[in-house]
């Protein structure tokens, strides 16, 4: 056990400043540990969000020393002895108050995210198939919704007014598992991301795939496939052809209308 | 997030309240928007993050994919065994018929589960059920569910909006705690609550509310439970007017982390023993042969060559002993560790790195290996885990009507952890995500039909100032700062109420939960109403004190062991007490406790089983066909057995 130095930011929407806190830290401990001490020892009403403390829930996102992480999967041995660990809130959502922000934008634009399109011709139960093809999906629906690639990708993380035309990794990752779900009805994903959610300002700098802790491979396997068969689609002349000809109005789909 | 309105309670209503946005509520939620009605999802946390998240193994379901002679009958009949033959039996013949078509509807909602060779969900082995049973995605299968049914109320909400609906039809409000519900003549009239982000104050008006607040595991210090796990809807139930059942019935889960200490208690997936790791002591053998019960002999196999059999010939042999349902698994674990035959951190081995490949263990067991390589620095492909039991589970809850869901106060329904009686004393795993899907969807239903039939409910001023000052009180409090109450109460829970119970213990444990009661009303908050977790943890600190002295006074009039409640002082199975469910009431500030005659399962149902298995739990008269001891085995109807627990 030894004692080490925490600056924690503390604060709400109209401001705040850094809280210095000396708290005793046990070996195997985590940053959350640490919070968690801060709570119950020097300041109760701290406030952070968690729920599993195991990396499966994806609620204590934060930063530390400026770098996007899950406060539960941060390992204090990661940081030398006599160094003094920064915590500070998500930087690309408005504070709520100290190391809690307001991370519904993300929601807004689930909410805009045209659903699964189940096949008209098949009952439940009768749903075949092929763990390869299911396995591509499978990857992004590992994705614990941490938004640590929401807070990190700079067309946001800077840009608040990049925000409305934008998505985001975590939905474009969505896109890209429903694009890839063997059975969804829609074929319109790819246009979808790239007409509406902004797919086209990405410009592949991986800072998301670098944060993510479930190991996604966010630009390799969503971000640039989808990417690529867009460019392909339409830069192929017959299918600009096509495109212009039927597109209007989009391929009518039954279900699933965007507010 | 102004602040401005911080002093205005503000009001909503709707058809359908859900409180609880994990597994069942939101399944509750589908149902009831579904059946045309107005619908509003209180989420504790933000909306996906719920405790199902943490569920690994997968969801029972006899779907027969990968043994075809599984069917629902072979799965109430595990389910009993499990519980030890207490179970609600009309909730677990329900649960067996109909978990089947709630899990493949999920597919229609997008979910993707792991397949089989011919492109069906894939299913796996679990603990305690006789055929490969467990729909599953990796050892994620809580994370697919929860956000398979977010994103179909997402869905729902899209229609909603492409019908013009206006957007309050289907609503979830994150981030936000229920402290009170409001009853005028044993009927339901709404609920109380405040947002976290804000502090500010909720009242909702709701001719039916559905209460699906999950689990107590907060109350003991050693759990796998999320911090939301603080008997909110068990609490809030009692409160009420409702009636809780089994409530000393505890799961102790047998494999949790238990290093580094910062871990200790987080979940290490049943499947991993489903998958082909054993259990080893510090001397290095196989103990889990020396623990099979006289019940389960005829299902176990008593040695290694046959129990490694069966993995790949479970037809012609009997199955490993690792498989035993949990609370055997965690009793043997713990004696282990007693006994002085535990690892240097005081659990076992849970060994699958010398049997199994490394592409195996990584393929099938992708969460666990993450988890003991980033938090213990520990390759489970190389060497065995450190495990030992957890507070995983508690089977008792809120009593309901099996087909309706429905509670003792007239429109207040319950679904999933919350409520009691479909697991009896101890539950199989998987067992849980299949019942938060069947009976979710019943409370839906039944909430919905409910609120049709239902007057508009109205909620009076004077109510809603009380629960305002009510929910203040720890800012004018002088005393304790909740974090160590807390302590203090998981301290008592940990050392007295555990795994192994005693009547002496359990006293003790009373009488010190007596004394904390002063201390917990006295609790004070320091800071300001927006997100203040001191504040929270002091408002939900009476709802753990309660179902902390419910569990300590169940379990000492239990004079037996069964399941989930382990008596040293009363080792062993009575079958008197198998005719019997231990009920809480609250009256006033007093807990009360009653015993209740356990239903009598239907002559049908008992016809499942062999009567030498029933002779093992049961008196002779509660099973015997006909007159004579040698009854044919047909499933006739026995007059005098109705007549005796009706």
């Amino acid at each position: 056990m030894s004692t080490r130095n925490f600056r924690v930011w503390r604060g709400d929407a109209d401001g705040g400043d850094f809280a210095d806190f000396d708290v005793a830290v046990n070996e195997g401990e985590v940053i959350l540990d640490v919070v968690h001490r801060i709570q119950a020892e020097q300041a109760p009403d701290l406030a952070v969000r968690w729920n599993c403390k195991a990396g499966k829930c994806g609620s204590c996102s934060a930063e530390v020393n400026g770098m996007p992480r899950l406060m539960c999967m941060t390992r204090m041995n990661l940081f030398e002895e006599g160094e003094t660990v920064t915590i500070t809130p998500l930087r690309t959502f408005p504070v709520v108050r100290d190391l809690v922000t307001d991370v519904s934008f993300n929601y807004e634009k689930a909410r805009e995210m045209p659903a699964f399109a189940p096949p008209a011709d098949l009952k439940p139960g009768e749903y075949r198939m092929s763990q390869v093809d299911v396995e591509r999906s499978q990857e992004f629906r590992k994705c614990i919704e941490c938004f640590l690639c929401q807070n990190t990708c700079h067309v946001v993380r800077d840009h608040e007014e990049n925000k409305p035309p934008f998505s985001g990794p975590r939905l474009f990752i969505r896109a890209a598992e429903l694009d890839m779900h063997p059975l969804d009805a829609r074929g319109d994903r790819r246009e979808t991301a790239q007409d509406d959610q902004g797919l086209g300002l990405c410009n592949i700098t991986k800072c998301c795939t670098e944060v993510c802790p479930e190991h996604i491979k966010i630009t390799d396997n969503a971000i640039i496939p989808m990417k690529e068969r867009v460019a392909g689609d339409r830069y192929d002349p017959l299918v600009w052809l096509g495109r212009k000809i039927f597109r209007k109005g989009k391929q009518p789909k039954a279900d699933s209308g965007v507010e | 997030m102004s602040d401005n309105d911080i002093n205005d309670v503000e009001h909503l209503a709707c058809d359908v309240l859900v409180i609880g946005a994990g597994g069942a509520g939101l399944r509750a939620a589908v149902e009831a928007r579904l059946a045309g009605k107005s619908v509003i999802v209180i989420s504790k946390s933000l909306f996906g993050k719920a405790h199902t998240v943490m569920a690994e193994g997968g969801a029972a379901a006899a779907m027969g994919n990968v043994n075809s002679k599984d069917n629902w009958q072979v799965h109430f009949r595990d389910t009993l065994r499990g519980g030890k033959f207490l179970n609600n039996y009309r909730m677990a013949e329900l649960h067996a018929q109909e978990a089947p078509d709630r899990i493949w509807e999920l597919e229609t909602y997008g979910a993707l589960f792991d397949r089989t060779a011919d492109g069906k969900i894939s299913q796996r082995n679990f603990g305690g059920h006789e055929y490969p049973r467990l729909a599953h995605v990796g050892d994620r299968t809580g994370l697919e569910l929860i956000r398979t049914l977010q994103q179909k109320l997402v869905s729902l909400q899209q229609d909603d909006a492409e019908a013009g609906e206006p957007r309050s039809m289907l609503q979830v409000i994150d981030e936000t705690t229920i402290t009170e519900l409001f009853v005028e003549n044993g009927t339901i009239k709404g609920a109380f609550g405040y947002r976290r982000g804000t502090g500010r104050f909720m009242a909702i008006s709701a001719p039916a509310i559905v209460l699906a607040t999950g689990g107590i595991g907060r109350s003991f210090k050693v759990t796998s439970n999320s911090w939301e796990y603080t008997g909110d809807g068990h609490a809030l139930a009692l409160r009420a007017g409702a009636k809780l059942v089994n409530m000393e019935f505890i799961q102790f889960h047998p494999t949790g982390m238990v290093w580094p200490p910062s871990v200790r208690g987080i979940l290490v997936t049943e499947s991993v023993r489903g998958d082909g790791g054993i259990l080893k002591n510090s001397e290095g053998q196989r103990f889990m042969f020396d623990y099979i019960p006289e019940v389960f002999k005829a299902q176990y196999a008593d040695n290694p060559d046959e129990a490694d059999r069966w993995y790949t010939d479970p037809d012609n042999n009997r199955r490993p002993p690792e498989l035993l349902p949990r609370d055997e698994v965690a009793r043997a674990i713990n004696s282990e560790v007693k006994e002085g035959r535990g690892t240097e951190h005081g659990g076992v081995y849970l060994d699958i790195a010398s049997r199994r490949s490394a592409e195996y263990v990584r393929e099938r067991l992708p969460s666990m290996y993450h988890q003991f390589k980033e938090l213990a620095d520990v390759d489970i492909t190389a060497e065995p885990m450190e495990v030992g039991p957890t507070c995983h589970y508690i089977m008792g809850g809120i009593e309901v009507d099996a087909d309706t869901t429905a509670s003792a106060v007239a429109g207040l329904f319950a679904a999933g952890e919350v409520s009691g009686g479909m697991h009896g004393s101890n539950r199989l795993g998987g067992n849980s995500l299949s019942d938060l899907l069947v009976f979710g969807k019943r409370a839906g239903e039944y909430a919905a039909e409910h609120a049709t039939a239902a007057e508009p409910s109205k909620l009076t001023e004077e109510q809603i100032q009380a629960a305002a000052q009510d929910a203040l009180q720890p800012f004018g409090n002088d005393g304790e700062n909740p974090y160590a109450l807390q302590n203090a109460l998981q301290a008592i829970n940990g050392r007295l109420v555990g795994i192994i119970r005693k009547a002496g213990e359990l006293e003790e444990a009373l009488t010190e939960l007596a004394l904390l009661k002063e201390r917990i009303a006295n609790v004070s908050a320091i800071g300001g109403r927006a997100y203040n977790p001191g504040w929270h943890l002091a408002l939900d600190l009476r709802n753990m004190y309660v179902c902390s002295v419910a569990t300590a006074l169940a379990a000492l009039e239990r004079d037996e062991s069964r399941g989930g409640h382990t008596r040293e002082d009363a080792p062993g199975m009575n079958p008197e007490w198998r005719k019997i469910n231990l009920v809480i009431t609250v009256d006033g500030e007093e807990v009360r406790l009653a015993r209740q005659a356990v239903p009598t399962m239907t002559p049908e149902l008992l016809g499942l089983f062999e009567e030498s298995e029933l002779a093992k739990y049961m008196t002779p008269e509660e099973f015997r066909r006909s007159d004579g001891p040698e009854a044919s085995p047909k499933p006739t109807a026995p007059e005098s057995t109705e007549a005796e627990e009706a």
